[in-house]
């Protein structure tokens, strides 16, 4: 059972690094539907976006205290109309802006705005590499929307960065995929695969590509590392389902990132408001200051002293700080528990037991009809993940 | 290509290199990334400007700091900021 009693480590604020990552989630609205999103499931339930204002003492708070780099995200950011406000108080305070964007909404009079504004860098997401995957699995018709948005960001003389996030349904298309980047001079492209949380938790079984699948991929992205060189830079993320060892995730638990969600919540990842029994400070009543250094929201799990077996004895500790609380929370329903990845957890089957059910094509909880993103079925299904 | 005294490196177009106090140091920063430089590396690269030739970043560190001898350190550091893309050679 979850036990959310333990005492929390009083922390030396001298040995607390600043938040240098800083990610300003401005809207949870956004036009596509895509099946992976990672934006809690519940979303629809928020309300009170923060205001223009809120968010520029979020900036400043979080300046001062030394955080540099700075991505706005969402949902879709472009929805916010005071995008480019915002984005230029950031620029004047010495953030290196970073827009995270489906490129819905896009046109050249924003992009115009927006470089105006000092933005330093926009990452464009594709869901596949054809017109019918794309809009299928975005439930849209945006992918030449998205081919104009690559247009303009490199006419503006941006880097052109794709991201495209890969799951059972598009790892096969790799090659469609990459070419795609090579016709938009992509100098960085990520291909991401899906993690599980949010909808993509809702998703699982329908997305989580076979072993088969995933090492075909990674073959094809290695030959074309080789045929091509560095001229665009291929960062291809396997699933931590299939590790031994989980990720680092966030790098530790308060030790870089901060996350500001739509309504004004400091979380420590983007996914963390769903682990219970912990309280996240609101932007509106709390300084930065006080929410990185003083809450328990993020003293919780700083560090390791909070650890239980079998990570609180293990070498490995420093290495990976447990992994991913949510998901020891979705899996072993504990958020101090390892995290389930790591084959040396209790729960590490419920784990094998998903991946193993990926190697059998057409099994009946992979055929069930995927769940699109959307603010109905958000408010059906009223749960966090 | 090869780095001769004649070089001039200036820091990429997707870069900005800037002073963090909260640091305590120079960092390069790029599209969702930053590295955080050691003293000499942030001297070299700040330099970087695409005015200045290797020769000249040379002798304005030296009289700075009051060394000598710095060519073959530079030019060690400029080839692997090159292989990072830190810097454009011309
Ligand atoms: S993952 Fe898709 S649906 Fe979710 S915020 Fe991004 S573009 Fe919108
Ligand atoms: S037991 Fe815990 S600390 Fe050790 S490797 Fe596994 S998750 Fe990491």
């Amino acid at each position: 059972m979850t036990d959310l009693s333990e005492a929390v480590a009083v922390q030396d604020t001298a040995k607390i690094g600043p938040p240098l990552w800083l990610l300003a989630e401005l809207t949870y609205r956004c036009p596509l539907h895509c099946v992976y999103c990672y934006n809690p499931v519940d979303f629809a339930k928020t309300e009170d976006e923060l205001t223009t204002e809120q968010w520029f003492k979020v900036l400043r708070e979080a300046r001062e205290l030394g955080s540099v780099q700075c991505g706005f995200s969402g949902g879709e950011p472009m929805l916010r109309d005071d995008l480019e406000v915002i984005v230029a108080e950031a620029h004047r305070l010495g953030y290196y802006t970073n827009l995270l964007t489906s490129g819905v909404g896009l046109n050249e009079k924003r992009i115009g705005a927006l470089k105006e504004a000092g933005l330093d860098h926009i990452q464009l997401s594709f869901q596949d590499s054809t017109r019918e995957m794309n809009d299928f699995l975005s439930s849209t018709r945006t992918f030449d929307l998205k081919r104009r948005a690559a247009d303009m960001i490199k006419a503006h003389g941006y880097p052109m960065v794709m991201n495209c996030t890969i799951h059972r349904h598009n790892i096969d298309h790799i090659e469609a995929i990459l070419q795609l980047a090579s016709d938009i001079d992509a100098e960085y492209v990520e291909l991401a695969n899906t993690q599980y949380y949010g909808w993509a938790q809702v998703n699982r079984d329908q997305l989580l590509p076979s072993r088969e699948q995933l090492e075909r991929a990674e073959r094809i992205t290695n030959e074309w590392r080789e045929k091509h060189g560095n001229k665009m830079k291929l960062f291809f993320v396997v699933p931590d389902y299939y590790e031994k060892r989980p990720k680092k995730c966030m790098n530790g638990w308060g030790n870089i990132f901060l996350t500001i969600t739509p309504d004004g919540k400091a979380l420590p990842c983007h996914t963390a408001r769903m682990l219970p029994g912990l309280e996240f400070p609101d932007v509106r009543t709390s300084s930065i200051r006080e929410i990185w250094y003083e809450s328990e929201g993020f003293n919780r799990y700083r560090g390791t002293g909070w650890m239980k077996e079998p990570c609180s004895s293990c070498p490995e500790k420093e290495n990976d700080y447990g992994g991913c609380r949510c998901q020891a929370y979705m899996i072993a329903n504990d958020p101090a528990a390892a995290d389930p990845v790591c084959d040396k957890s209790p729960f590490h089957n419920r784990i094998t037991e998903v991946v193993d059910r990926a190697q059998i094509a057409g099994n009946a909880a992979q055929v069930k009809p995927l769940i699109y993103r959307g603010p109905k079925e958000s408010l059906q299904l009223d749960r966090p993940f | 290509m090869a780095i001769t005294t004649a070089t001039v490196p200036k820091v990429g177009r997707n870069f900005r290199i800037q002073w963090e106090p909260a640091q305590d140091a120079y960092v390069l920063l790029y599209p969702e990334g930053m590295v955080k430089l050691n003293q000499s590396a942030g001297e070299i690269l700040k330099r970087c400007d695409g005015a200045a030739n290797i020769a000249a970043i040379i002798a304005d560190l030296e009289t700075t700091f009051n060394a000598q001898g710095l060519e073959a350190d530079v030019i060690a550091f400029v080839e692997l900021a090159e292989q990072q893309k830190w810097v454009d050679l011309t």
